[in-house]
């Protein structure tokens, strides 16, 4: 049985190999293999270098390797290149219009193909021909890995759906493809992959998509957004569920969405909304988190709720747009001047994203506040294999609102009045028919009764008061996952950077390092983060940022473990391998 | 300070006394323009009877948006950050529309920092009395020039402004909004029946009154002072508004009078001052008075433009009649059926 299996796809973008790729990755899927696809695209429309990366894996490892089994190189810019990719004994499989410049390295297997020939089989329209170009190579593919032509039609025929000729036409071109490689003998290889149930309870989904379904399904009502390169599909998507899934009885809809002129009015349009009512959220990247900065201080300050989706592209600046990073821990803890603080959550899986909808919408309306939830690129955009959605456990909690009703049995209202000794205070919903419900907001320093205040004592209750709400924020966030397997070596890891964790500790335990793990899902830290740093003689914080941002964020709530920690960490914009922590693991523990 | 006294009763038609509508004792210079415009909106606000529950006051940064803590003491206020009104109330008015929106802004907070987010407000159409208390300078950094300081103008130290300034009525009536008016804070004849009207209007409303900073702009030179402005001050009609709720009947003299009828049925008047003409139905011709009267360096005051037929952003945005605020929690969550059909989509 073939345990691992890694294919890299060289094409050039806009082309039409996306839906391809995503087909091929999906039929691999349905043969019950746990595979991963991550598309490495350029920030351009059409005719620059792309590449796609599939690794299919028995042990359930998902993230990447750094070299692949196959190499299909179909963009004569980068075919000569693409060759590094190959691992020892690799099969490179390239265009023939393609002219090699490099030799083969020794040992691979070098087969060329005219794909273009091939797809001029099942259509003579040269436009179409050059999309169904990518279906041929798919085709090979399925021959070599023994993908069914059954699963890759119905594949194809959902994928279409409605568009009966499309769904012949590439059809047709996987069948061409599949049959050329048939009469191939070096294509005729051992790596088969073996079918199985494995995912019959498990679904091909990307974070974004999670994360919008995971934002309707948490009662979420409101969203702005202004478009950014990796989060817009976040946003577009969860139109798109809405309109499937909030309509009153007269096809009106039960939520409002509005494209913003700029990520200052998308932040602030949540702000609004909080505040009378709904709940909303936005949804953006680096760039726009910058520009949200100021509106962040205000909510958190003036404590209304809102939720922002940050999908982390690599930075500074505009850095490279469609490349992942874990940038921005640092600057979204705090976002905004003075004493600014942010609730954040970090999912790890796209199937996180969906629970973590809810537990951002809750905890946001709870403690009201603005709280981010950092996926990053690798999680937002690439498909993963996951489990299904889980139908939310927790209930909708709005947090303390006192209606009319309510009004009626206190005496007094006073907006930011610590009645309960929590540091969360009570609000009103604008439209509330009571004489004590009305209240003014503002940025600007203010008493209990929300009344501008300059009292010294005033604003140093307020900041403390503010302080005790974080500090109740600490036993409401989501406690990290810990495996513990050893008092020696911890790893700390986040987000993204989970998903080459098992096969990193695989690796490590090779060299004779047995490692406990844990995995940070919020910020605050709980009590759990503290311990285990603390029942580990060193700690590794694994990051995909410069900096070692988390922790930072870790040493600073922790002074007294900071001489423990120490970062490795791989900054280059690619999605995640466990190979590129291996040697900083291994070399901190010296 | 100057008020509006009505001969009508003591209290409107919900029971409320005008004192019901005042808020906080004004922090702002003695005499200032600001303090006026927020006794013409007690005074609107009272003799349309608006219920102060219902009502959502929304500002941004700077002297007139400190104005929203001085009326409506009952309502919900939100003092934002400089600049970002539009937006906060775009959102708000997104989630619960049956809330009659009070804005209250600067020349800078619109026409500099919040250029964006007006504009975008503008053109979405969002209900919302806008009003843009205009003096020309910044007055709570202490007098620096504003964006719509008149070319010209000095400031107190005879600093010139070189700059063309924004006229921010003509910007509206080019962004397509359907109710756009300017005043002048002491004209509580003109102002009053503006605010009315524009609290009946379905969409909107932009009122630019010019305010005069009695601190920084009140000085020989500038063109904003009290003096200047009285004296370039071109009303364009006298107003009056009649009310669809109090079915009052006005006898007037054919020709005289142009009714302008609002959303709610309501009708605002304006009568011919000396044979002045002016249709505000015609933007074309609202705009060329605008760009003729800057030129003449005359304030035209009144009704400059009014289409009520302008898509309104409810409307845009396809939203059910019961405000997004207010839907009650158990029906937020779709159903457990339609999860297990999404998650087939993924296989």
């Amino acid at each position: 049985m073939l345990e691992n299996i890694s294919i890299t796809i060289g094409t050039v973008n806009g082309s039409g190999s996306q839906s391809a790729n995503v087909i091929l990755q999906r039929a691999i899927f349905r043969m019950g293999v746990a595979v991963v696809g991550k598309n490495l695209f350029p920030s351009n429309i059409a005719g620059l270098p792309t590449w796609f990366i599939i690794r299919a894996n028995t042990k359930g490892y998902s993230s990447i390797e750094p070299k692949s089994d196959i190499v299909v190189a179909l963009n004569p810019q980068t075919a000569n290149e693409d060759l590094q990719h190959l691992k020892p004994h690799g099969l490179y499989i390239y265009n023939s219009s393609v002219k090699l410049t490099r030799p083969i390295p020794e040992g691979c297997t070098a087969v060329s193909i005219d794909f273009t020939k091939l797809a001029g089989q099942v259509v003579e329209s040269i436009k179409i021909k050059k999309l169904l170009t990518n279906m041929v190579y798919v085709g090979v593919l399925c021959e070599i890995l023994g993908i069914p032509q059954d699963i890759i039609n119905t594949t194809i025929s959902d994928q279409f759906s409605g568009k009966d000729n499309v769904i012949d036409m590439n059809q047709k071109a996987v069948q061409s493809g599949r049959e050329y490689a048939r009469q191939i003998p070096e294509l005729n290889t051992s790596k088969k992959l073996s079918p199985s149930d494995l995912n019959k309870n498990k679904i091909l989904i990307d974070g974004n998509t999670a994360a919008a379904l995971g934002s309707v399904f948490a009662g979420c009502t409101f969203a702005s957004w202004y478009p950014i390169t990796p989060s817009s599909s976040l946003a577009e998507n969860f139109e798109m569920y809405a309109h499937c899934l909030l309509k009153d009885d007269n096809q009106k809809n039960k939520f409002a969405m509005v494209q913003a002129e700029d990520e200052l009015s998308a932040v602030c349009m949540v702000a609004g909304a909080g505040w009378a009512g709904a709940r909303a959220m936005t949804a953006t990247s680096g760039p726009g988190i910058s520009l949200m900065s100021e509106a962040a201080g205000l909510m958190y300050f003036a404590e209304i709720p809102g939720v922002i989706w940050n999908v982390q592209r690599a930075g500074p600046s505009t850095g490279l747009p469609t490349r992942t990073m874990q940038g921005d821990i640092l600057s979204t803890s705090q976002l905004s001047h003075g004493d600014t603080r942010h609730v954040m959550l970090f999912p790890a899986s796209p199937c996180e994203c969906f629970d973590f909808a809810t537990r951002a919408f809750n905890l946001a309306e709870e403690l009201q506040t603005l709280v981010f939830v950092l996926s990053d690129l690798d999680l937002g955009m690439n498909h993963w294999t996951c489990k299904d959605l889980n139908y939310p456990t927790e209930p909708i909690r709005r947090g303390k609102i006192l209606n009319k009703e309510a009004l009626d049995k206190v005496s007094e209202f006073r907006r930011y009045a610590d009645v309960d000794g929590d540091g969360i205070p009570y609000r009103t919903l604008p439209g509330t028919e009571h004489p004590h419900a009305g209240y003014f907001t503002r940025g600007t320093g203010h008493n209990d009764a929300a009344k501008y205040s300059e009292d010294p004592t005033t604003f140093e209750k307020l900041l403390d008061r503010l302080n005790k709400k974080w500090n109740t924020a600490k036993t409401m966030v989501p406690a990290p996952d810990i495996d513990k397997r050893t008092d020696k070596v911890g790893l700390v890891t986040y987000g993204s950077t989970h998903s080459m964790i098992a096969e990193l500790r695989d690796k490590l335990a090779a060299q004779n390092v047995e490692c406990s793990t844990l995995r940070i899902k919020a910020y605050p830290f709980t009590e759990e983060v503290r311990q285990f740093i603390d029942g580990h003689e060193k700690i590794f914080v694994l990051e995909q940022n410069r900096d070692g941002q988390m922790l930072k964020l870790l040493a600073m709530e922790y002074p007294y473990l900071a001489g423990k920690m120490k970062s490795v960490l791989k900054y280059d914009g690619w999605p995640v391998r466990a190979e590129s922590f291996v040697e900083g693991v291994l070399h901190g523990n010296h | 300070m100057e008020t509006t006294k009505t001969a009508s009763p003591t209290t409107n038609q919900l029971g409320y006394a005008r004192n019901d509508y005042v808020g906080a004792k004004s922090t702002l210079c003695s005499g200032c323009g600001h303090d006026s415009i927020t006794n013409n909106l007690i005074s609107a606000l009272f003799q349309s009877s608006v219920n102060p529950y219902q009502v959502a006051k929304m500002s941004g940064i700077g002297c007139s948006s400190k104005t929203t803590a001085y009326f409506l003491e009952k309502s919900h206020g939100f003092n934002s950050i400089h600049g970002r009104m539009a937006p906060i109330a775009t959102g708000a008015y997104a989630v619960n529309s049956q809330l009659l929106s009070i804005g209250v802004s600067g020349d800078g907070d619109t026409a500099s920092i919040g250029m964006g987010g007006f504009v975008h407000l503008v053109r979405r159409n969002v209900p919302i009395v806008y009003i843009i208390e205009n003096n020309g300078v910044y007055g709570l950094t202490k007098g620096q020039f504003s964006a719509t300081a008149d070319e010209g103008s000095t400031l107190k130290s005879g600093e010139i402004n070189h700059f063309h300034s924004i006229d921010l009525c003509a910007l509206a009536i080019e962004l397509g909004c359907g109710f756009v008016a300017r005043s002048f804070s002491g004209d509580a004849k003109q102002l009053v029946p503006l605010l009315r009207a524009a609290f009946e209007h379905n969409g909107t409303a932009i009122i630019d009154v010019l305010s005069p900073c009695i601190t920084f702009a009140n000085h020989e030179g500038s063109t904003r002072s009290y003096d200047a402005t009285k004296e370039h001050n071109f009303p364009l009609h006298e107003l009056g508004f009649v009310s669809a709720k109090e079915e009052i009947h006005v006898d007037y003299e054919e020709g005289t009078v142009l009714p302008v009828t609002l959303h709610d049925g309501s009708i605002l008047n304006l009568k011919k001052i000396d044979g002045r003409e002016h249709d505000p139905r015609d933007a074309k011709k609202a705009l060329d008075l605008l760009y003729t009267s800057r030129h003449k360096q005359e304030f035209v005051t009144g009704l400059l433009y009014f289409n009520p037929d302008v898509t309104e952003f409810k409307q845009a945005l396809e939203l059910t009649e019961k405000p997004l605020s207010h839907l009650p929690t158990e029906g937020l969550r779709p159903s457990k059926e339609e999860l297990s059909k999404i998650n087939a989509t993924f296989k």
